[in-house]
């Protein structure tokens, strides 16, 4: 039977396992949108922005660790998309995203709606492909598939001319496997790597375990849960790692770097060994790399060979997958003995009981970090939680713990305004029995309100917690801090009422503005399974993320808040 | 140091652009790249000449190897090699500076390979170094225009 080439790729897309599509409909894309109608296998979700779609389609592969899918037009569609796609790139997310692309005769006419797709994503994809053969549709969806979530995930774009969706070929067997001869996946590590680092972990007498987005995308939880409790060694995790170790447990000293805890911070800087496992050394954790980890060796665990010795010199690599690399180091450490590290945890327990994480409240006024312990609360630890960037993203990070792999979601790299609400739309997607909170910003959920309406559409209900203290909070923060005060451009006159927009979009929409009212509001909302809720809960306006590490300071140099239990000769690190 | 770094490709339509825009991307240098099509018609051999500490050749090599389109990526540097680069040069000749000029192409073995009314096209193959001094040598006169290959190599093991 002849095919054309739109039906070839939907099919493709269905031997992939693929159960939804993120999308927009345009011009070039309309006859894979014509074979999508018949196809009853593939749900599609219709955004109101190809930015939602990338970014929906983000949050559902990190919250299922499936590939997220995403289709668009050609031109505007895809230039829309590149926030998301980059995002996701950044983080290390598998997804396939399709673009239309006008016909093959017309590519480099500046014909209408034509952009050079895979140029203009080339920096921000693992791979792309421009299909110019109605024969290699299924071999490059194979591809695309088989690249973004193999290895070090990341987003793959199919740009695909309407011409090729139009041609007929005779049907052919999907392929069963794909042979790229210049892609080879990294699998087990080698034993000699695996012996070095555990030699240096069992020298070690201050030891810290610093872990990354990778244990989460290489689903190391149990693997690197049982590997520190074995140990029973201190464990500090990335933005992007949250979850891998249940933040609840006692060895877990929260997150480090910028805004990290305190005894996170200290360990860090005062530790002889570092386990870096599945993290990247990124700036925002390392703070000065000159100033940091003065004392300590260096173990790094990655799937990735060029994370290894990026910004930091490592001593002793290993290059693989992190589940079985932690399977192996488990083993290598049952073989030996480790030091006594009662000292070391003396020390911590003495930067712990300055609880970096304290802060005042005053009667009425809703503390932002008191609405994520609500949530915290309300949920039980329990739900999904997408964020947009801001003050909000970090105190989500600080406030919320998060036990469980795949439960925070946010654009760690990229650090994309307008992530959030798609990104849940997404996670309510992949989890439809799972309680999905979007922590979001007056800012930040600006950048992305027109998704309210694909909620209601497609039912996927959301509690939006909008942290609304009229500032670009993270903005107006540096400002006071660096910039004497200046607050060039960080008030944000002329909010909408978000009461009312939810309630244009056919949610629910609750202003909390007491203190008082913020628990009630919070039960309320998710009460309403079937409902999307907007609380717009007005925060204190001036409210700083504490602790930081102000540019070019070490980890041992953090700001801290005024709450906190410093005494003494601490007192200093104020200053810095 | 400089590095000659030699980079197996898979002969795809924007598979240049890949390597390149790595490098523009990420702030590695690039002294000079070639790029041609080799014996297996799926592959191309790409010659980039970079400098860079031991560490940024490492973060070179690595990135390179992360491209999917890379097939093969051999610092030429860390092993015994042969290095080429191809000159052609185009010099005002005229009496007085004939058989300097000449002299000059005897000296270092150079081909005339174009003469005119009032000029030689020179070409010249061998390592960067004897390239250099032969332009160094021709300064002396007229050179009108100058175009070369940039490095290519092999290595010499098997």
């Amino acid at each position: 039977m002849k095919l054309n080439g739109a039906k070839i790729l939907v099919n493709s897309l269905q031997s992939e396992g693929v159960k939804h599509i993120f999308g927009y409909p345009g011009g070039a894309v309309l006859h894979i949108y014509d074979a999508l109608d018949a196809c009853t296998e593939i749900d599609h979700i219709l955004v109101r922005h190809e930015q939602g779609a990338a970014h929906a389609a983000d949050g559902y592969a990190r919250t299922s660790g499936k590939c997220g899918v995403a289709l668009v037009t050609s031109g505007p569609g895809i230039t829309n998309a590149v926030t998301g796609i980059a995002t996701a790139y950044m983080d290390s997310i598998p997804m396939v995203i399709i673009s239309g692309q006008v016909p093959s005769q017309l590519i480099g006419n500046d014909a209408f709606q034509e952009v050079d797709a895979v140029g203009i994503t080339r920096s921000c994809v693992k791979h792309n492909f421009l299909i110019k053969d109605i024969n290699k549709i299924a071999s490059t969806v194979k591809k695309a598939f088989h690249i973004a979530t193999t290895g070090r995930p990341g987003p793959v774009l199919i740009d695909i001319p309407k011409d090729i969706t139009i041609a007929e070929i005779e049907e052919q067997e999907y392929p069963s496997s794909v042979d790229i001869r210049s892609y080879s996946v990294v699998g087990r590590a080698n034993a000699e790597q695996i012996n070095a680092a555990a030699d240096l972990i069992a020298n070690a007498k201050r030891p810290i375990i610093y872990t990354g987005g990778g244990c989460i995308t290489g689903n190391a939880s149990n693997e690197l849960t049982k590997f520190t409790k074995n140990l029973g060694f201190p464990i500090t995790q990335t933005l992007m790692g949250l979850g891998a170790y249940p933040a609840t447990d006692k060895l877990s000293l929260g997150m480090l770097g910028m805004h990290g805890t305190y005894e996170a911070n200290m360990a860090m800087h005062g530790s002889d060994c570092v386990i870096a496992v599945g993290a990247r050394f990124d700036d925002r954790v390392t703070a000065n790399v000159d100033k940091f980890c003065p004392a300590a060796k260096i173990v790094h665990i990655d799937i990735d060979p060029t994370s290894i010795s990026k910004n930091v010199a490592v001593d002793a690599p290993i290059v693989g997958d992190v589940k079985s690399v932690l399977e192996d180091l488990i083993a290598a450490m049952n073989t030996r003995s480790i030091q006594d590290i009662s000292t070391w945890w003396s020390d911590i327990k003495k930067w712990r009981s300055i609880d970096s994480l304290a802060y005042k409240t005053s009667k009425g006024v809703i503390k932002p970090q008191s609405v994520i312990e609500a949530l915290y609360d309300v949920t039980k630890g329990n739900a999904i939680v997408s964020t947009d960037v801001g003050q909000h993203q970090m105190w989500a990070a600080q406030y919320y713990k998060f036990d469980e792999p795949r439960r925070l979601i946010t654009s760690g790299g990229l650090g994309t305004m307008g992530f959030g609400l798609p990104a849940a739309m997404g996670a309510k997607v992949a989890m439809p029995d799972m309680d999905v909170a979007c922590v979001t910003g007056d800012g930040s959920i600006q950048m992305m309100t027109q998704e309210l309406s694909t909620m209601l559409q497609f039912s996927t209900p959301v509690k939006i917690i909008n942290m609304n203290n009229s500032y670009l909070g993270m903005v107006r923060q540096w400002q006071e801090f660096f910039y004497e005060k200046r607050y060039s451009m960080s008030y944000m006159d002329s909010i909408p009422d978000f009461v009312k927009l939810a309630e244009s979009y056919g949610h629910i929409g609750i202003k909390v503005e007491d203190e008082s009212d913020l628990k009630p509001a919070l039960i309320e909302a998710f009460k309403q399974k079937d409902r999307t809720v907007f609380l717009d809960i007005i925060t204190d306006h001036t409210e700083n993320v504490f602790p930081m590490i102000p540019a070019g300071a070490g980890h041992n140099e953090m700001i801290l808040g005024d709450r906190d239990k410093i005494e003494g000769d601490n007192q200093g690190v104020n200053l810095v | 140091m400089r590095h000659i770094i030699s980079v197996m490709l898979e002969n795809e339509a924007g598979a240049l652009s890949r390597v390149s825009g790595l490098f523009s991307a990420r702030g590695f240098n690039i002294e000079s790249l070639t790029v041609a099509p080799t014996n297996d018609p799926t592959l191309s051999r790409m010659t980039i000449v970079s400098i860079g500490d031991d560490g940024i050749i490492e973060q070179i090599v690595k990135q390179l190897n992360k491209l999917v389109d890379v097939a093969k990526v051999t610092d030429l540097t860390a092993t015994e090699h042969i290095e080429r680069e191809l000159l052609l040069v185009k010099v005002y000749v005229n009496k007085d500076t004939q058989a300097d000029i000449d002299k000059k192409i005897d000296d270092f073995a150079c081909k005339i390979v174009d003469v005119s009314e009032d000029s030689y096209i020179i070409e010249l193959a061998g390592q960067g170094k004897k390239i250099d001094d032969f332009l160094d040598a021709l300064d002396a006169f007229r050179i009108l225009e100058v175009s070369r290959t940039g490095v290519t190599g092999v290595c010499q093991k098997r």
